[in-house]
């Protein structure tokens, strides 16, 4: 059915088709949906590797608090001051989950993948999409920028509470310019994610190629749709809380500063404010925001594991009903973060049920994976392995979110190591998974190219081993009471639990020196490895239908595909044992 | 490497779980009377998500040890997705009824009920980087808060006024948490400055201060002894080193230790 507004579209998006001319609107200022996915994956890449080195340092502090290590300190490089730690882990945080875990399964390979999944020539605007990207990289820069002012980064965590984030200078060492660049990068963010949500959900709804219905869209599509309409709701709230945040450091308002605050014994001329009020606005994005990261993966995981299981996802319509379903419950449980916020006690049972029913749709998700891979012809490869590995360490996070969402427990695990190893596991390690999987299985397709599958199973191995040692002990840890964002567990009853710390340290270097293997491989193959067939897993979506790879700029090559099934055509009796959603015409 | 991937999740799956069963690492003793419920609720918690943890983890070790490299005709799961559904529909849907029912009881009995009529109430001010804790005195009144009087140069925390105002006379302020073992505690807990938590492992409780709140918690130590509170909300760069102690004593040590601090 052709719609006024399809057409409206469908016209603007011809008009701009003309492929760009000149360097720096074709490599640069681009308006091509795969340019600019990849543009978002080299920022990903550039981020992770500055979050995970933050991150060693932050081990080593903790695992070798008394050595003298000459790369730990601005000031005095042997020796890391408390406060640096707590900047270096902020900015681990926020740039991990912003930076990283968002851009890269979201914007990244949904902008590369999207449009060529629904049969598209573009995203259906591409100036946002451009635009998108580039306030998400300027956002990027204000946040790195921050390491270079006077008094360094900001050091009150990812989540930024108030009073602390609010106050300005009085409240110690990082919360000065840093801070403020902080609320600036983070509302730039939300713009440029914005963006990318309108771009995501008129494309898929409007763009849709010839025969492809919403129920024959591929798993990866209905993942990165439901993600943008998640993605639409939470970040156009983290944006005013941002702006209030930043009114509150640099204008003098009191949007979360209340009445009769001391600091260094002068009271502040703030009143009237909430401090509760962020952490309302924060968690109300800030929950959606680790289905933001993960729901991607799940739709990364059940795309690629049927090219690999050579038979078709069990219960299709039931895993896009549970991702629906997951993205309508991320907007109920945000308050399981402030259980012991001194919000109304009562309050956090109602979020506590909630929490505890999306772990259902959760659940039958991974059974679903599992279940597909009974019965199967499982063909081994780096990307097979990493959604096999996503469904395990899927498992050992998720499990321990049933003893966080309910408040009598989380009395005691609150602000423990067991919510760290708990999220590390289920929203970083499993979205990073997700994000190996894609890599591997699409990186022929964007670069035209072949990964080493060798080095890709070696980067597995290790990695899944690795992150198994550097999270599960963290739980263990925080049973016995370990608290979180402490800089030193010197002279107390956490000392015994040194050892511990120690052997976390070396399981995260170890790890992080396993992804060496992995950039390696990337960067090589990206100019040298050998040139990649047109469909080399045998897959049935459209991207591998098209006449190169990478796709030419139109992505199909002046023609418009007509999709005759679904995606999910694997194990058919015929030459082939798989159907693609173009049949052969491609 | 199908094979290699099986035995690594198996593996793990019993190290990751065999931890857990054995208690390597554990909560310290509990020395409280609500704690219990905490400590049951935990164990129902784990008995039943390790169930769920050690059956899907295996479950897919195995699945994959037999479909990596098979060439045979696939199979569809007995019942496709049906079972699935239904497993994670009824089991965990039972786990979950039945965890937020008992689990609310014991949610309540902490934070939704009032303290006892007959507990002692102290008054809990949080700082960068301290706790100070003041009780009434003998006049039973604890004495008003200014915050314009507030000098931790003076060593005056709580900002009292005792000039003027004769409740604030005989409070007694001190850096640690005297309590008498076997009584109810009300702790009215504020901060003033930023956002700081009240936690003692063994005691199993934990609760935020919030600027601009006073917040009611309360609890009931049931042996003596000395344990640490450490804050466990971030609130810069001293997070870390942010503690105090809670000092459980018998009632004549108490009533002792009351009287060495007023004359202070």
């Amino acid at each position: 059915m052709t719609t006024p507004v399809r057409e409206t579209v469908a016209k603007l998006t011809e008009l701009k088709h003309q492929p760009p001319e000149g360097f720096w609107r074709r490599y640069v200022f681009s308006l091509d949906h795969k340019v600019i996915g990849r543009q978002y994956l080299d920022l990903a890449l550039v981020a992770v590797i500055t979050g995970m080195v933050l991150s060693w340092l932050m081990r080593l502090h903790l695992g070798y608090p008394n050595a003298s290590i000459g790369v730990l300190g601005p000031a005095n490089p042997s020796q890391m001051t408390p406060e640096y730690y707590l900047q270096l882990m902020t900015m681990h945080g926020t740039i991990m989950v912003f930076f990283v875990l968002t851009t890269a399964p979201f914007a990244g390979f949904g902008n590369f993948f999207l449009p060529i999944q629904v049969g598209a020539e573009d995203m259906a605007f591409p100036r946002f999409n451009m635009m998108s990207f580039w306030v998400t990289f300027l956002a990027f820069v204000t946040l790195v920028a921050s390491f270079f002012v006077p008094e360094g980064p900001a050091l009150s965590g990812w989540t930024a509470y108030a009073p602390l984030s609010a106050i300005g200078k009085e409240a110690g060492p990082g919360e000065g310019l840093g801070q403020t660049l902080w609320a600036i990068s983070i509302a730039l963010f939300c713009v440029g994610q914005l963006l990318g949500a309108l771009n995501f959900i008129a494309t898929t709804l409007d763009l849709r190629t010839k025969g492809m219905s919403l129920a024959r869209m591929p798993f990866s599509t209905w993942a990165w749709f439901t993600t943008s309409v998640i993605g639409l709701i939470a970040f156009s709230v983290l944006l005013p809380a941002c702006i209030l945040l930043i009114l509150d450091r640099v204008a003098g308002t009191s949007f979360f500063i209340p009445a009769g605050l001391v600091f260094n014994d002068q009271v502040q001329t703030h009143s009237g404010g909430s401090p509760l009020l962020w952490q309302h606005l924060f968690w109300f994005f800030g929950h959606p925001e680790v289905y933001i990261a993960i729901l991607p993966g799940f739709g990364i995981i059940s795309h690629i594991l049927p090219a690999f299981t050579r038979k078709p996802l069990l219960g299709p319509k039931v895993l896009i009903g549970c991702m629906i379903a997951i993205g309508f419950l991320s907007y109920t449980v945000w308050g399981h973060h402030m259980f012991l916020s001194g919000m109304n006690p009562f309050s956090a049972i109602l979020f506590s049920v909630p929490t505890l029913i999306i772990t259902i749709p959760a659940t039958i998700v991974t059974l679903l994976w599992i279940g597909s891979i009974y019965g199967a012809r499982l063909r081994i490869t780096a990307a097979s392995l990493f959604c096999l590995g996503f469904v395990s360490v899927f498992v050992s996070g998720g499990i321990s979110g049933f003893f966080l969402a309910q408040p009598s427990i989380d009395t005691y695990l609150h602000g423990t190591y067991f919510v760290v190893g708990h999220f590390h596991f289920v929203m970083g390690v499993a979205a990073m998974f997700g994000i190996f999987a894609g890599t591997y299985f699409w990186f022929p397709k964007m670069y035209g190219r072949m990964m080493n599958e060798t080095l890709g199973k070696w980067h597995f191995a290790l990695t899944f081993i690795g992150v198994y040692c550097i999270f599960m002990p963290m739980h263990y840890i925080g049973l016995a009471g370990n608290v979180r964002r402490y800089s030193s567990f010197t002279d107390d009853y956490l000392q015994p639990l040194l050892p511990v710390h120690k052997f976390m340290t070396i399981a995260a270097l170890f790890t992080g020196a396993a992804q060496l293997i992995f950039f390696y491989n990337l960067f090589r193959s990206r100019f040298k490895g050998p040139p990649a067939p047109p469909n080399p897993w045998e897959a049935t979506s459209l991207e591998w239908s098209t006449p190169a790879s990478p796709p030419p700029f139109d992505n199909f090559g002046g023609k418009h595909p007509v999709v005759t099934q679904g995606p999910n055509e694997y194990g058919t009796a015929g030459a082939k044992d798989y159907v693609m959603q173009a049949g052969g015409e491609a | 490497m199908g094979k290699f991937f099986a035995v690594t999740v198996g593996i793990l799956t019993i190290v990751s779980a065999g931890i857990f069963m054995f208690h390597v690492w554990w909560l310290p003793p509990d020395i409280s009377v609500l704690g219990a419920g905490i400590d049951h609720q935990l164990n129902e918690t784990m008995v039943a998500s390790g169930i769920l943890f050690v059956a899907s983890q295996l479950a897919l070790a195995v699945f994959v040890w037999r479909s990596s490299g098979s060439t045979g005709p696939i199979k569809i799961f007995p019942g496709g997705a049906t079972p699935m559904v239904v497993i994670a529909v009824v089991l965990v849907g039972i786990e979950v009824a039945v965890l937020t029912l008992v689990g609310s009881k014991v949610w309540a009995g902490l934070f939704m009920v009032q303290a006892p009529a007959n507990a002692l109430q102290v008054d809990v001010q949080a700082e960068q980087f301290a706790f100070y804790f003041r009780y009434a005195g003998p006049d039973g009144k604890f004495g008003a808060m200014d915050p314009s009087k507030v000098s931790d140069a003076n060593n005056n925390f709580f900002g009292l006024d005792p000039a003027n105002d004769t409740t604030a006379r005989d409070d007694i302020v001190a850096a640690t948490l005297a309590i008498p073992v076997n009584r109810p505690i009300l702790l009215t807990m504020h901060s003033r400055d930023v956002g700081h938590a009240f936690y003692v492992p063994q005691l199993r409780i934990q609760q935020d201060f919030v600027p601009g709140l006073v917040i009611p918690l309360h609890f009931t130590a049931t042996q003596t002894g000395k344990y640490e509170i450490v804050c466990t909300q971030l609130c810069g760069l001293g997070h870390y080193n942010m503690r105090a102690y809670v000092e459980v004593m018998s009632d004549s040590d108490f009533a002792q230790w009351l009287k060495t601090q007023a004359n202070q």
